[in-house]
Formats: structure tokens, sequence, C-alpha cells
């Protein structure tokens, strides 16, 4: 199908090569190097969606990314929602309709790559634009490491919507120019379709490369469809350019209402008539070169509506020359139309009302309300913004030391001007970096005639009936009015963000591009206040939206979150483990034979520890080194027991409290020389212990000469457990003599296991003879098969952390973090013996003096059975007095932590923490559990063999 | 009962024709075994002074290594130095600095298991390293013998930049995170690996 609206001899796109597209169910042809946008205008379509909240219809008003109004939902190669048709680059089989504010996420995953790249640079430029050249260009030239990045697929960015000359020639001559020198320099990295959407701390700028978005179905697989760049930059000029900025009037937002600088984009970049009969209404003297441009592609000018009282002399002449009739002194008061603006009310506005309107018919109503530099980023990077009464627009107070803006972006709007305050940007960023450029030759720009101020004009007043501004759109995507401005000032409002909250202003999509300034004007003149004093709409990244898929990156799937194993995962793997997540560990969980349960299961490896000999990889403990002459003395301060008294050779158990005396980490201590110790931390807790300790090392007590190392991976921990472990293990270390006296519980003896040297302590997390076989982690594997090999006769059995956790429960040995809650002290956990009466301090025992942790009614580590021997508590459940559920609130006693099924009480148990816990010991308390209650028999912690007599086999 | 002659087993080992199948312009090798001690010192100490003499090597400055001998040293804090060795030589080397340093303060503690060595090198070890790691590798910000302790991806690691602008780096790895660092290495040459397909 020929597209009616192409205007011959104009446009970048590559006319060689056509491009069928889908939209709203009909066929249309576009070209390489179209917008859906562009497309869809070059084929007479304007209208895109209906508006989310009054459902009338909507077109297209902008050429780029600040488009309020023309969402569509791609349906085809992949389905994505909300992408702007200005910012959408055309290809073959794109399937897309228009959206009423909200779209669909794809049901399916995005099967594409998305990804992340650093880059350093001594200059980043943002936009590739006159002033971003020139910027770009004198950066280079010094030597100077330099980015630049732009959103659009081709350089030139405003170069390419208008017709204005560099050097007597087009425009597109010098930039390609310029961006062939950029190529040459190795230092110089030229990004495109790339937006920069966030200005972080220290020069981070994160910016969004579309990398084969624009390829369609034939994208390649292996090429990561977008990239977030995080740009870190010494010096950052934001070249970003300006907005253009509507008026509000009656009805302002039929389709065929368009700003009169994008549609100069339209006919310039992609060689599109936006209609045939146009009405152009300005404030200000940038919609003149758009209407002669348009007139001279074939496009009848019906007027040009100035509400200037005086039109300059030139571009008078120009439109009298093509037979414009210009209106100065005039404004739009409203629009007639249906499914499209048909004609344009013109009224004269002598002293700020409009007189008697009159209707001149068009397909097209250009509107210019003047420029808002595009300084989002530079105000991310906290750049001050003040108010240019000129321009009606706020612009940049003044540059940061790292980050300056550079052409429109900084409120300079003449080509010549872009151009030099891009290359004076660059010189000053260089400056600041201490490097001189030399003076780069800036091209030659047409003479300009003297510019005109603009008049700032925020609305035109409503010829209607009714309540004031109740026809004249502010934010297009929100359908908020004039009238609901009106209507957050007379509730009170008086902040521009307060404004913003109530009526929606600004945040959608687009974040208030068209909407934001023309905002703070109608407050303002509302209350009767200076726009200064008003101020803006503060803007936050990300400047333009970012699918989560391109934040996630490769963060997906396997590589979400880093997956730690231990040397002996293979194994694991191998023997039908199932695994645990502990942290970014993968525990083994518990090893299933054919056919069974995981409560099976559990009960299997439980039987082996108890009754003959089992193993378990431990590795992933937590451990660390402490050395030096006053270890013994760090030690004896941040445990809650005496450590400096153990002996070389020997093992204690201890427990460290935070300085509220609440229980933080458990674990075991070996002294291993005189001024050195090795300490376990719980798997969970490694890292924290670590900081934990240095922090008090290094910021309290500095004077202790002590250093800690982590040695949490150097060393594999193979816990060997149950009343054949000394039997298995005299099997594999010949050399030691594992004769209870000669080798007491809690010692360790440095030793060879199966030929590897090892370090093999008596410690049991069980209650169980046991020992923990250490050896350097590349060594793990060798021992733990001698160990298996050694045990076959034993029936020797692996168990994962389930069997661990309940062979612990049965001895009331608590997990910290499950049994406890950061509120529980060792004497809740029945652990008095733990905390030393005679070390003079240590980190808690101030707390432990507190009235609250002497009270009587503390909650208590306990143990419960159910009175059915078969009823698994829920861990969490809750616990009352009575068998009845009482009306709520529900006097709570307390909670279960821990919760099993024991093999070895051939019942369920559990462990629980509850109020007055000790006290109640013999008590029957209830949980209630699907509507009933669940009696339970309150006990000792402790519920299997409580003399301790299976410790030493 | 038998027991296996003793085979370690290094993190990265099942990874071996995985990471040789990468792209022309990366090769990764695994230095499996390598003696690390962790090395404990105030710079400037008469401890200090005993460790240089016995290795015969300045202890590297701030983000610096000395990788010249066999003995190397990669700077990891201000108090803090990694020594790398040839296989096996732990408890000999620390024997010899203990000695050396003798009432001194300063502690030596064996680590040699606790991380394994990545070996990198090829023209595109710095794009690679881009998608993961914030430090600037231009040769002009991080020169050879650079040493940075950084994550890469999530992480964390021990880098070396073994060769003018990253076209050979050392990581160093603690080994739970050997395979999901491979992993993510792997994935990170999709790109190349299709463009060279």
């Amino acid at each position: 199908m020929n597209a009616p609206f192409r205007a011959d001899g104009h446009g970048h796109v590559d006319r060689d090569i056509t491009l069928s597209f889908t939209f709203d169910g009909t066929a249309y042809t576009g070209h390489r190097g179209d917008t859906l946008a562009s497309a869809l205008l070059a084929s007479g379509v304007h209208h895109v969606a209906d508006s989310i909240k009054y459902r009338r219809p909507r077109g297209i008003l902008t050429a780029g990314v600040e488009e309020p109004n023309a969402l569509v939902q791609i349906e085809a190669p992949f389905p994505e929602p909300m992408l702007t048709s200005t910012t959408v680059e055309l290809y073959e089989g794109l399937v897309a309709r228009g959206l009423s504010g909200q779209g669909r996420l794809s049901s399916e995953p995005d099967s594409a790559r998305y990804d992340t790249v650093h880059a350093h640079c001594d200059v980043l430029v943002v936009g590739a634009g006159p002033a971003g050249l020139a910027a770009t260009l004198t950066a280079a030239r010094s030597g100077a490491r330099v980015i630049l990045v732009d959103e659009l697929p081709l350089p030139g960015g405003s170069l390419l919507g208008s017709q204005e000359r560099l050097d007597g020639a087009p425009s597109a001559a010098w930039v390609s120019d310029v961006v062939a020198e950029l190529d040459t320099l190795p230092d110089v990295r030229v990004l495109r379709r790339t937006t920069a959407f966030g200005h972080y701390d220290d020069g981070l700028v994160l910016a969004l490369e579309k990398r084969t978005d624009h390829l369609g179905a034939a994208a390649p697989e292996h090429v990561s469809r977008q990239r977030i760049w995080r740009i870190r930059a010494q010096q950052v000029v934001f070249a970003t350019g300006a907005y253009e900025r509507p008026v509000a009037f009656d009805d302002n937002d039929r389709p065929g209402i368009m700003l009169a600088g994008s549609a100069r984009t339209y006919l310039n970049r992609f060689g599109v008539l936006p209609g045939r009969r146009a009405v152009v209404f300005t404030t200000n003297d940038s919609a003149y070169p758009a209407a002669l441009e348009l007139a001279d592609a074939g496009v009848r000018i019906a007027a040009v509506v100035d509400a200037r009282e005086e039109v300059p002399a030139h571009w008078r002449a120009a439109c009298d020359e093509r037979g414009i009739d210009v209106r100065a002194g005039h404004v739009v008061t409203g629009t007639s139309g249906i499914e499209r603006v048909s004609r344009a009310h013109v009224a004269a506005f002598g002293q700020g009302r409009p007189g008697e309107r009159q209707g001149i018919d068009c397909d097209l109503l250009l509107v210019s309300g003047g420029w808002n530099p595009a300084v989002a980023l530079f105000s991310q990077a906290r750049g001050a913004l003040r108010y240019d009464a000129a321009i009606g627009a706020f612009v940049p107070a003044q540059a940061l030391a790292c980050v300056r803006t550079a052409g429109a972006a900084g409120g300079n709007f003449t080509l010549a001007g872009c151009l030099a305050d891009g290359a004076d940007a660059a010189a000053r960023a260089l400056s600041a970096l201490g490097r001189t450029g030399g003076p780069v030759a800036l091209p030659a720009t047409d003479p300009l005639p003297d510019a005109a101020p603009g008049r700032v004009l925020w609305r035109v007043p409503s010829p209607r009936d009714g309540a004031d501004g109740s026809h004249q759109f502010v934010d297009l995507q929100r359908d908020a009015l004039v009238s609901d401005v009106l209507r957050a000032t007379g509730a009170g409002l008086r902040s521009v963000e307060h404004v913003k909250r109530y009526t929606t202003i600004g945040t959608a999509h687009d974040q208030g591009r068209t909407s934001g300034v023309m905002t703070s004007g109608i407050i303002a003149e509302a209350l009767g206040v200076d726009v200064a004093d008003m101020g803006t709409m503060r803007l936050r990244p990300p400047a333009v939206p970012v699918p989560f898929a391109a934040f996630a990156g490769r963060n997906r799937g396997e590589l979400f979150d880093p997956v730690r194993v231990t040397s002996l995962h293979p194994w694991h793997v191998e023997h039908g483990a199932l695994f645990e997540d502990v942290g970014q560990w993968k525990r083994p969980w518990y090893y299933p034979r054919a056919g069974e349960t995981m409560d099976e299961a559990v009960l299997r490896e439980c039987r082996a520890a108890r009754t003959g000999v089992a193993l378990m990889d431990g590795s992933t403990l937590g451990k660390i080194n402490v050395q030096g002459p006053d270890a013994g003395v760090l030690l004896d301060r941040l445990y809650t027991n005496m450590m400096s008294t153990l002996k070389v050779g020997r093992v204690r158990y201890g427990v460290m409290c935070g300085v509220d005396g609440m229980a933080i980490d458990d674990g075991t201590v070996i002294r291993v020389a005189e001024q050195e110790y090795l300490l376990t931390t719980t798997t969970g807790n490694a890292a924290r212990i670590l900081e934990w300790m240095e922090e008090w090392l290094q910021t309290e007590w500095p004077d202790l000469r002590v250093h800690l190392t982590s040695v949490t991976e150097h060393w594999a921990t193979i816990p060997l457990v149950g009343p054949r472990s000394r039997d298995v293990l005299a099997l594999v270390a010949p050399e030691l003599d594992v004769d209870n006296e000669a080798f007491p519980f809690m010692s360790w003896r440095d030793t060879p296991v199966a030929g590897i040297p090892a370090r093999v302590c008596r410690i049991s997390f069980s209650g169980e003879l046991a020992y923990e076989v250490n050896v350097p982690a590349w060594d793990a594997i060798t021992v733990w098969k001698a160990l298996i090999a050694a045990g076959d006769s034993f029936g020797i059995t692996p168990y994962g952390t389930e069997t661990m956790h309940v062979l612990r429960a049965e001895k009331a040995y608590p997990i910290i973090g499950q049994d406890t809650d950061g509120t529980v002290t060792p004497q809740d956990l029945g652990m008095s013996w733990v905390v030393s009466k005679k070390k003079p301090d240590f980190v808690g025992k101030r707390s432990f003096a507190r009235e609250e942790n002497q009270r009587g009614d503390r909650k208590q580590l306990v143990g419960l059975l159910p009175a059915d021997e078969r009823t698994l508590l829920p861990e969490g459940a809750q616990i009352i007095a009575t068998s009845d559920i009482p009306a709520p609130p529900v006097p709570m006693l307390g909670h279960v932590t821990s919760s099993y099924r024991s093999d070895a009480l051939q019942r369920t148990f559990a462990l629980a923490l509850v109020r007055s816990g000790t006290q109640r010991i013999g008590e029957t308390l209830y949980v209630p559990l699907d509507g009933q209650t669940v009696a339970v028999t309150v006990t000792e912690p402790v519920l299997f063999d409580k003399e301790g007599a299976r410790r030493d086999g | 009962m038998t027991v296996e002659t003793p085979t370690r087993f290094s993190p990265l080992a099942a990874w071996r024709d995985e990471l040789a199948q990468l792209p022309a312009g990366l090769r990764a090798t695994e230095l499996p075994f390598l003696t690390q001690l962790t090395l404990r010192v105030r710079p400037g100490s008469p401890a200090a002074a005993a460790v240089e003499a016995t290795l015969g090597i300045t202890l590297p400055g701030p983000s610096g290594s000395e990788m010249a001998g066999d003995v190397k040293a990669l700077w990891m804090g201000p108090d803090e130095w990694l020594l790398v060795a040839p296989e096996g030589q732990q408890d000999d080397l620390a024997g010899k600095l203990r000695a050396a340093i003798g009432d001194e303060f300063a502690t030596v503690t064996d680590v040699s298991a606790q991380r394994t060595t990545l070996s990198l090198s090829g023209d595109l070890v710095r794009d690679v390293l881009a998608q993961g790691c914030a430090i600037d590798l231009d040769p002009r910000v991080t020169p050879v013998g650079s040493c940075l302790t950084t994550v890469l991806a999530q992480a964390p690691v021990t880098l070396v930049v073994r060769e003018e602008a990253a076209s050979a780096v050392w990581l160093l790895v603690r080994s739970s995170f050997a395979t999901y660092l491979a992993t993510w290495l792997v994935d990170a040459c999709t790109e190349y690996r299709g463009s060279t397909a």
C-alpha cells in the first residue's frame, strides 16, 4: 500500500526498504528508519488510542520520548506493553495496537537476553545533537576518553528535524564528518539507540541501549536485546535538548493536534506530512520555520495564529510570500472534530480574554507554547534550576563541578548558540580535568534574523460556561485537566509536588515532559504567585521507562543469586541428595532412597546416627582463625564464657551475645596454639560474625594485638557420628589413639586421615559419640570416600541438614536464628552455664542485669510433646493456655520454634519458646491447629539421653 | 577396606572442557592448588621488614601486587597480603615466615584451599569483565600489577592485572563461588560465541 502522506525529497528513511506491519488489525507499510508513529502518519493514521479515563480519541502529539498520548501494545514478535509509538523503530512483521493507558505483560517468559556493561570515561556527553556533537568533538580531540550516548539510531538530534544548513550544506554532511572522525579515535565510544535515564552520585550515569529491538523477529538470539550501560564519568555534559511545550485550550487533545516542532521533525526526519491543511498556533518564533518548511513541502497552512501582538517582520514577510494568513494577537480557543480535529476556533486575545471566535478548517493543528530545556538528568544530579521568565521555562542555575548542560538543555535555542555552547561546555569539562583542548572550528550557520521574545502563555481562558478548564487537558496520559489543577489549588494545595499527587499529573510514563512546567504555570496563575517561586516537579530516575528485564540483565535463572557449593557437592548430587538453601549455600537436606518419602529417609538417617554410624558435610560452618598475643583477651570479651583458660589441644563451646545480651551466634572454639584459636560460627552468620569481631577490634580495642582471618572455605568439615564412629575413624586414622582417655570429648588431634593431614575434633552436635574431621577443602572428597568405604560394614549413612536438626533438637541444642529471634538470652535457652560469672566484662554482660532480663516470665526454651504422638506441630504455631480458643485478642504464651518426628523417641516432639516456660514444665498447653486445639505437655527441653551417657560411645 | 589414591578436587576441575571451548579471544585456565597464605603485618614494622627480607621482595602498596618471583604478594588491605606460591609450599613458607617474625607481632595463616585461581587471557578479557566488574581496566588507570578486591557479577573476587590492558588477569575466587563464576563467564561469552559460529 502506498503511503499517501510521504513527502518526496524529504527525510532520512530508507525508501528502498519497505517494511510491513499491522496496527489495530490493519496492514500497513513503512520504511527502514521510520518509527511506528511516523509510519502511521505516513498512512494518514492519527487516532492511536482512546484516553484512559474519558475514552477520548487521542493521536500523536510529538515525535519523541516526550509523547504523552500515543502508547501502543506490541503483540508480535514478542508481547510488550506501554511503548510510545514515537520511539518504536519500525521493523518487518511488527504487530501493535493502540493502548488506553494500561498494557498487558506477556504470559510467557521473555527468551531474549539482556545484559549490563560497565564503562568509564573522562567526559560523557549525552545527546548527539549540534551541542552534543560539538562537545564530543572538542573533548575527543583533546585525547580524553569520551563516551557519547544518543537515543536515536542516527546522530544529529534536532538537526535531523530541521532544514538548517551548516557551512552552506545540509547539516547531515557536517554530522557525518564529525561521526567519521569520532569513529577513528580509539578512546571515543559512540552509543546509538542509547538513552541515559539516571544520574547517580560520583558521576555514575545509567543508560539503556536498545540493541536489537529494531530488528524484530530477525534479532539474533546471541546478542542481548537491551543493555544497561553503567557509565562512570569524571565529567558529564548533558546536551539533552529541549521539549516543546503545548498551550492548554478547550479540546486541545484531539488527534491531529501536534506540537509544531514535532511536525517539522516528521517532515524532515521521516519525510512525512502530518496533514494537508494546518493551522499553526504559537507564542514564539520557533513555529515559523515549521510552518514555512511544511508549506514548502505541500501542506496548506491555513493560518498562523500568534498570541503575540507583534509578529517579527521577516516571519510575516516569509508567510506573505507563501500566502499564509498570519493573525497576530490571536489565540486558539478550542477545536471541533470527531475522530480528528476538523476546525480550530480562533479569537483575538486583547486584554487576556478571547474575543469572538472564528472557525478555520484544518486537519492538523500545530501548537508551540515555547520550549522547556530537558533538565531531568541535570536535576537528578542535584543541579539547581531557575525560572527564566523570558522563555517561560526552568533552566540550569549554574553548572556543577562535574556536571553541566550544553545547548538547548541550558536554554540556548539557536543552532549557532548550541554549537558554541557545546564546544564551550566540553572545554570547561576538560579544564576541570586539568586538560586543555584546542579550539575546534565550528561550522558556519545560516544568518538568523533577530529573535523576538516569545509570549509566556500557559492556557487560553475557556470560552465555555461551567467549571473553568474542564475541557482543557494538561496531562493527556492521565486525562488530567486544568480544572483538576484548579480543584487542587481550591482545596488549599500550594506546592507543585502536592498538586502532582492530587491530580496524578506528571506521574505517567512520560514524567510530565509536556505537562509539568505548564502545571507550575497554571498553579502560579491560580494562586497569584510567581512561577519562579513555585518551582517545578522534582525529576527522578529513571527518566524514561526501563523494562525490568533490562534491570535484571543476566541475573536470571541460575545466575539470579550465586549458588555456593562445597567441595563435596558433586558427591552429594551423584548420590541423590535433595538440597536445602541455607543463605546462598546448597546443603544436602536428605538423601532419599528409591521410593522413600522425606519422613522415611530422615528417620532412617537418624536411626543410623543413633545406632550405627553416619556422616554429613559440615563444610559451610563459618571458621575464623584468631591469632596474636591478645587472642584470648579478645575472645573473653566477645564470648559469654571464658576462652583464655582453654588449653592447647582442647575445644570449648561458646555463645556470643549482642550488647543487648541477646544470643547472636554460637559455635566451638579450639585452641590451636598458645597464641592461636580457631572458632566456628553458624553457616549463615560466617560473614556477619567476622565483621562483628573486626568492628570491636578495629573501633573499640585497636590496642589488642590480634588478627582475624576467615578460613571458612579452606577447611572442609565432616562430622562422623554414632556409636560406631570410633571404629570407622580408627580404620582411616591409624596413627590416632582413638581411646576415650587418650582422645577425650572436647579435644582435638592433628593426625592423618586416609593419608591426608587432618584435624580431628571430638565435638558432638547430636549427643552421640562423634568426631569432626577437618581437612583442606580440596582433600575432602578423598577423606569422605575413605570414611564411606571404612564405614561400609557398619552401614555408614550420609545424612543431611534435616537429620542434623532432629538429632540436635532431641538434645535441645538450639539453632541461633531458628530457636532464637534476637530477643532470647543464653539464660532463656537454659544455658546459664555458658555465661561466665567470673569475667569482669564481656559484650552483653551489662544487659543481663537489666530488670527486663531478670523477669521470671520471660520466654524460655522448653520441649513440647503433643498428646497424640503422631501430631507434628507446625513450626511457628502459637501456644495458648486453654483448650478452647478464646475470643480475640487471644493471649499467646509463645510459639513452636522446632518440630520433628523422632526415631529415637518414636514420636513427634517440638521445641518452643514459652512465657515462664521453665515453671510450666509438666503443664498441658494448647496449640491451635486447623480450627481446633492440640494438647501438648511442656517438658524439659532435653528429651533424649538427658544424662549424656552416649557422648563417649 | 580400600582407600583410593588421594585425588584432590579443584573447584573448577569439572569445568575444564567447557572453559576450553570459550570463544577465541578468551582463554580461561584454572591454576589449582596454589599455596596461599594470609599475611597480616603492620607495614614498615620490624616484622614486615623480616618478612620482606625472607621473601626477598617489598610488600606492595595499596591496590598493588608483586608478581615477579616464585612467591607473589597481593595487597588485600592496609595490613594484609595474600602470598601466593607454587603448589605444596604452605608448610615450608609459613614455617620460614613465622621463624623470621619471631616474637614480633605478625601472623601467617594457611588459606591455600580457600580460593582457586582462574587465569584469563586474550583480547576479550576486558570486554567480558566489563559485563560484571565496575573497575576501570584501562591501562592508564589500572596498570599491570594492579590488585583489586571487588565483585565480578555477584561473586567476590580478587583481580590481578597480569598484562597490559587486562589482556591477562588472575581472578582469585572463593571456592564455593567458583561454579557460579564459571557459569557466569560461559554465559558472558554467548555474544562472542554466536558471532564466531
